[in-house]
Order: C-alpha cells, then sequence, then structure tokens
C-alpha cells in the first residue's frame, strides 16, 4: 500500500516534470512519461528537491557541494552509515521496514545482484542509464547489468595489480615477481630473511579470493535468472588452491587482518612487502600509510602462465537508485552527475580510480606522477589492467550472504583447521544449501 | 487511559446485573498497556513470524512449525548451544568462586584497604562490555598487542588467545573480569545483613573463621547465591557482545554461529532469514527459562 502510494507519486512527479518541459520547452518532440526522454533531467533538476544519498566513497563530498552549488533548488544529504556489510545491513534493515529508505546508495559490484533480486534498487535504464552504454569501461558495466535492467552507474573500478614495497626487493636483490611462481619463491626469500617480514598479509577474505579464482581463469558462479550453478572444482579455482595452500603451509602469510592497526603498521615498516589489491589503493596507501611514502611502486598482477596479461576486478561498487525512492529522477540526475557527468573528474582529482573511458584514457590521468609512489605513473598500469579483466565472471544473487559465512568455512584453512579445497568445497555446500532454501535452483 | 474509559462505558450496564466490579482494571489498566506492548508483543511479534518464511525469490508463506523443526535439527545451532554450555559449566563457577572469595576477605574486616579493593573489582562492571572486549582484544594481539610484547621481552612463544582453540577460554576471561565485581557486590551485601550476633555467638562457641563462613556466612547467603547464578546462566546462554566484537580481530575462531545469539544476528542480518532468526530467539529463550527455573526450583529447595 505503502509503495504503491510512492510509485504513485513517483509517476506524479514524473508527470509534473514532463509538463514543466512542455512548458518551457515547447520545440520537444512528443515523448510519453513512463520513459521521460533524457532532457527531462535539466527540468527535474530545475524543480529541486530533497534526496538522501548513503555512501562511504569520501570523494562524494566534494561533489555534493559542486552539484548542490549548481542547482541550489536540490538539497542532498550525504549520510555515511557504514562501510560495505555495515550498509548493507542498515539497508536491509530500512527497505525491510519500509520506512527510512535512502533514495541513493553505494552498493559494491558483489553485492548489487542480492538488490536487484531482491527488488530493492530501480530499473535506471529508462531514466536514460540506457543511453550510457560506452560511457563506463566493460567490467563495472556489465556488472551493474541483471537480467533486463541497468541497477546503478558505476562510481570506481578496481581492475587488480601488484601494489609491492620496494625497498624489500631491492634490499633483497629480488626481482618483483611478475607469475605466481616466482611469487611463492618471493615469498620465502622475504620470509627466511627475516622471520617478522611476509609477502602479504591475509586472514582470509572472500572477495580476495574470488578475485583471485576470477583471474585464474575459474567461473565458480553461473546465475541465469533463477538458476544459479556453484562449483568450485573448476580449473581456475584449483590453480589458485594449490598456490595459496603451499603460502599457508608454508606460513608464508601474515596473519594479520586488512585495514587492522597491525595492517597500517606492516605495510609502512616492510613487514608486509606486496598487497595484490584493486586500483583504488593509492589513495589509502597514501592517507594511510605515511611511513611508505617513497618506498611503494605498482607492478602488473602476476601471472598463472608467464607472459600472459589476465587480470580481475576486486571491489568497485556503482550508485544505485533504490526502489522505494519517492524521486527517482532526482535521484538517478544526481547519480549520473557525479558517475558519469562532472562529478567524474573531481572524485578523480581527490583519488578516486573511475569506471569510465573518457577518464580512464585521457592522457592528464594516464601520465600523473604519484610522488608517493616515488614519481611513478601508476595510472599506467592500473589503467592497462583495467583493459585485460577477464571476461564472463558474475557474482551470486546472494553473494552478501556467501561472502558472510566465508570466514566460517574457507577462513578455516587459513587457521589450519582443514585445506582451501576443503573449505571452498564446505562453501559451496552453505551457500547451495541457502540459494535452494531462498527459492533459487542451485546446481553444482 | 484511553482505552479504558469505553471499555468502562460497555461494563456500565453489565454492572447493575453483575456485582463483579471493573472498576480495579481502571487501576492497573495504564500498567496493562505498557506491558502488553513493550514485553508481550515483541514476543507475540516473534511468534508470529516464526510460523512465516520469507525467501528471496517467491515472497512470504506460511510454513507452521516448519522453521522449529529445521531448528532442532540444525548442527550449527547445537554445535552454539553446547559451546554456551561449556562456557557456562567452566566460566560461571570460576566467576561465582572468585566473587564469593573477594566479598568473604572484605567483609572479614582484615582486608587493609577494603573500600579501594571493592571498588577497584567492581570498576570493570562500569566499563561498557564492547569496550572492555576491544580494550582486551587489543591485549591478546600477539604482534603489538601485550601477549606480543611479553613474548618480545620474555623471548617466549605464547599461544595465541585468538586461535580457534583458545578463544573460549580468552572471551571466559574477558566475561570474569567484568563480572566478578558485579558478583561480589550481591555478595557482599548479602554478607552485611546478617547480625553480627551470630559470629558473636559462635566466637563465643570457639568456632574459627573457615568454621563461620561454612555454618554461617555461606548458608545465610544461599539466595543471593542462587540469584547470581541464574544471571549468570542468563548472560552465558546471551554471550554475544564479547564474541561480536572480537569477530573482526579473529574472524576464523568466532565464526557466525559461534554463540546461539550471535546465530540469531547473523541470519537476520547477513542471511535476510529473519523468520528462522526469530526462531532461534524463541528457542533459545525457551531453554534459558528452562534451565534458570530448574536452577531457582533447587536452589531454593535446599534452602527450606
Amino acid at each position: 500500500m505503502n509503495v504503491n502510494h510512492r510509485r504513485a507519486l513517483a509517476r506524479g512527479t514524473a508527470l509534473a516534470g514532463a509538463l514543466a518541459l512542455a512548458l518551457t520547452a515547447c520545440g520537444s518532440s512528443g515523448d510519453n512519461a513512463a520513459a521521460p526522454a533524457p532532457g527531462d533531467a535539466e527540468s527535474v533538476l530545475e524543480a529541486g528537491g530533497e534526496i538522501t544519498v548513503w555512501a562511504w566513497e569520501p570523494t562524494l563530498e566534494a561533489v555534493v557541494e559542486d552539484f548542490e552549488a549548481e542547482y541550489p533548488n536540490v538539497d542532498v544529504e550525504l549520510a555515511n552509515v557504514g562501510t560495505g556489510n555495515d550498509q548493507y545491513t542498515a539497508l536491509q534493515n530500512a527497505i525491510a521496514a519500509g520506512d527510512g529508505v535512502p533514495d541513493v546508495a553505494q552498493v559494491e559490484y558483489y553485492a548489487l545482484p542480492q538488490f536487484a533480486i531482491g527488488e530493492s534498487l530501480a530499473d535506471i535504464g529508462p531514466l536514460g542509464a540506457a543511453e550510457l552504454d560506452g560511457t563506463f569501461t566493460p567490467g563495472p558495466w556489465s556488472a551493474v547489468q541483471q537480467a533486463d535492467g541497468i541497477y546503478g552507474l558505476p562510481m570506481d573500478s578496481g581492475p587488480m595489480a601488484l601494489f609491492y614495497n620496494e625497498e624489500v626487493f631491492t634490499n633483497l636483490g629480488l626481482e618483483v615477481p611478475t607469475t605466481w611462481d616466482e611469487y611463492l619463491e618471493a615469498a620465502r626469500a622475504i620470509h627466511a630473511a627475516d622471520p617478522n617480514a611476509y609477502i602479504a598479509n591475509d586472514t582470509g577474505d572472500a572477495g580476495f579470493v574470488t578475485s583471485m579464482i576470477w583471474q585464474a581463469g575459474g567461473q565458480p558462479y553461473a546465475v541465469d535468472g533463477t538458476d544459479v550453478t556453484i562449483d568450485f572444482t573448476d580449473e581456475g579455482t584449483a590453480k589458485f588452491a594449490e598456490t595459496w595452500q603451499t603460502l599457508l603451509d608454508e606460513d608464508l602469510l601474515a596473519p594479520i587482518g586488512s585495514w587492522s592497526d597491525e595492517w597500517y603498521q606492516g605495510l609502512g615498516n616492510g613487514t608486509i612487502a606486496t598487497l595484490t589489491i584493486g586500483a583504488w589503493m593509492p589513495a589509502n596507501l597514501e592517507s594511510g600509510v605515511e611511513a611508505g611514502a617513497g618506498k611503494w611502486r605498482v607492478a602488473p598482477m602476476p601471472q598463472w602462465e608467464a607472459g600472459a596479461n589476465a587480470t580481475a576486478e576486486n571491489g568497485g561498487s556503482a550508485l544505485a537508485v533504490t526502489e522505494a525512492s519517492p524521486n527517482k529522477e532526482l535521484a538517478y540526475a544526481f547519480v549520473e552527475y557525479a558517475n558519469a557527468g562532472d562529478g567524474v573528474q573531481t572524485r578523480v582529482d581527490g583519488g578516486a580510480f573511475p569506471a569510465t573511458v573518457a577518464e580512464l584514457e585521457s592522457e592528464q590521468f594516464v601520465n600523473k606522477e604519484f610522488e608517493y609512489f616515488g614519481g611513478q605513473k601508476v595510472n599506467e598500469v592500473l589503467a592497462e589492467s583495467a583493459t585485460n579483466v577477464v571476461e564472463g565472471w558474475q557474482y551470486l544473487p546472494f553473494q552478501v550472504y556467501a561472502n558472510s559465512v566465508f570466514n566460517d568455512t574457507v577462513g578455516q584453512a587459513y587457521v589450519g583447521e582443514t585445506t582451501l579445497q576443503e573449505g571452498l568445497a564446505d562453501w559451496q555446500q552453505l551457500t547451495t544449501d541457502y540459494g535452494n532454501d531462498q527459492g533459487f535452483t542451485v546446481e553444482n | 487511559m484511553a482505552p479504558i474509559v469505553p471499555a468502562q462505558g460497555l461494563m456500565a450496564p453489565a454492572r447493575r446485573s453483575n456485582p463483579r466490579s471493573w472498576q480495579g482494571w481502571g487501576f492497573v489498566g495504564p500498567f496493562m498497556a505498557v506491558f502488553a506492548l513493550v514485553f508481550l508483543a515483541p514476543i507475540v511479534y516473534s511468534l508470529y513470524i516464526s510460523v512465516f518464511r520469507q525467501q528471496l525469490v517467491g515472497g512470504t508463506s506460511f510454513v507452521g512449525l516448519e522453521n522449529y523443526q529445521r531448528a532442532l535439527s540444525d548442527p550449527l545451532f547445537w554445535s552454539a548451544l553446547v559451546r554456551v554450555s561449556l562456557f557456562l559449566l567452566v566460566q560461571v563457577p570460576i566467576m561465582l568462586g572468585l566473587a564469593l572469595l573477594v566479598a568473604l576477605a572484605i567483609d572479614s574486616g582484615r582486608l587493609y584497604g577494603k573500600s579501594f579493593f571493592r571498588i577497584s573489582i567492581f570498576l570493570p562492571y562500569a566499563v561498557p562490555a564492547v569496550v572492555a572486549a576491544l580494550m582486551w582484544g587489543f591485549m591478546y594481539g600477539t604482534r603489538f598487542g601485550l601477549v606480543g610484547n611479553l613474548n618480545d621481552a620474555l623471548g617466549t612463544t605464547l599461544p595465541d588467545p585468538l586461535s580457534p582453540g583458545l578463544i573460549l577460554a580468552s572471551i571466559g576471561n574477558i566475561v570474569t573480569w567484568e563480572f566478578v565485581g558485579y558478583n561480589m557486590l550481591i555478595f557482599y551485601s548479602a554478607l552485611r545483613v546478617i547480625p553480627t550476633s551470630l559470629y558473636e555467638a559462635a566466637e563465643i562457641d570457639g568456632a574459627g573463621q573457615f568454621r563461620i563462613i561454612r555454618a554461617i556466612k555461606i548458608p545465610a547467603i544461599r539466595g543471593a547465591l542462587v540469584i547470581a547464578a541464574i544471571f549468570s546462566i542468563i548472560g552465558s546462554f546471551q554471550l554475544f557482545n564479547e564474541p561480536s566484537i572480537l569477530q573482526s580481530l579473529a574472524p576464523n575462531a568466532i565464526t557466525t554461529s559461534f554463540t546461539p545469539n550471535l546465530y540469531a544476528y547473523s541470519l537476520s542480518f547477513s542471511g535476510q532469514q529473519y523468520n528462522y532468526s526469530a526462531t532461534v530467539a524463541i528457542i533459545m529463550g525457551l531453554i534459558t527459562m528452562v534451565i534458570a527455573y530448574v536452577v531457582q526450583l533447587r536452589g531454593m529447595r535446599k534452602e527450606a
């Protein structure tokens, strides 16, 4: 009832917007109210209103300021209700309660299908997103499309690369690894030279493991509507599991959780020598690891086969318009401004890694020298990685849940209770049961 | 008051033929309304949603007692229950034993600086559980925490308190630290009301301090002991804050179904299984009630 009421309200607003357009721009062709033409956006923005945005991306603050300055009738309330899972919990609660739902929410690519299939997010294709084909790099663009709709505009992307502390490698006379075999050798050398030093930290991270399997060519998830296949027995998964099991067995990974105080210290003092992570990392290193200034460099992701150049996406998120929003046109207008309009440059200047082709290919972006990285043109490596992302990867329509039980299953391998392969089999079983329970048809 | 007035109006004609007076309801009404709203309504609502099942695909359907059936055969739920039961059997006796010891020591009158001890042992109870868990979490760290510092200073390799094998004991340590003072205060106040004439009589009869403790003090505070035990049982079964906070430090040691409450929380918030979560919460509530009641019956029967 409430929803119907809101829909009616939204329709009313659309109608009012169309009417205003007809009055102001008389020459406009006869478009229907259900699918407003892109020109509508201006009139919606002129009419103004209030929207609430839930996001943790720090560069959005400047975007909101610029946006409000340009469209004084629009009032954007930006709220940070938590990062990642914390926000999804809050969002799910608000949606379940049918009250306090924001108009726009930041949703990571892995979580987008879950919200889209739950009909919590609006299909923004008819609002103008359908015409943005080609604006974004293929990985993120396909990540926001589910079944027959577009459920968000890519805000940033995370093509992976190898961030490494050059000092550690030069001191030990080590080459920067280009394959995972070389990576394993380097891991042994680093740990042998200093028992407190490790090539990387890892306490079991679902996002990292799925990205690694992605790069190795594995496709454990296949989703076709409500038919889902979960299969962690393919070759790509095996490649990753074998190498990583060796690293775990030989205690070559620091048992330090990412984003902890110990982690930041380790990144600064050389006891965590590398990070295989998404392209959004530089800004985090600059702000969080001052001790590492001048020491860090970026190299392409190590490969499973020498000479290859496969990469994967790690993290990255979109801005989505919620189904419960009473003013979807205005909400979408903000999203487009932030992610495909003037907001993109503002965010790039703030250190974000964009998902738009134009910015990724611009000379200014690619040739920017990063003082923190010893003057290296970091974006060259990262933009290159963005073009080499392995195609065909899909996340589960209930990936948020799946990731929440990752440490219950696969995580046990990191504390020596089981092996990675067995842990992945347990994870597969748990997520299969959940999927079937939720009305999907899940096969292995 | 609002709902009461029409009720009186309706009942007015009945009063003439029936001598029973409904005026009493006017007095208990306000209380009953609040009671129904804040105590009964949530329970009724939980019961209501526990007989449905909401799916991501297919929406909500009535499933009767299916959720209960599932919970009773859910290995994750039972392993969580076994874990908190183990916690209860080990941690609660230690905590209450320590609290009793401290209370007796302070009550003995032979302790120098007794108010200082009383306040400093009670102080941890004033620290919010979340802060306490965070604080201990940092101390447990084997790299930069207290354990790490000890290792560095003494050249030892202490076992990691956040490893799967030790995490329950580590949590027990935190909970004991938090609640010894609280229980001590209950025992101490019970000890203070024992008439001193009993002690004098005992002394005249030649009883030593330990005899006085065994024959006078402990029997006299049996009621307080039973109450403290019941509180502790409920607290153990509801274990949530400490594991939930430590989870970010030891994600592999503390699973999402580590304790029944944590399990209900994860089901609801990461899995969106609100219905099943309500079921788990109800079953857990019933089990806690039964055990607390049994303890109370036993404790009181011996007293009589």
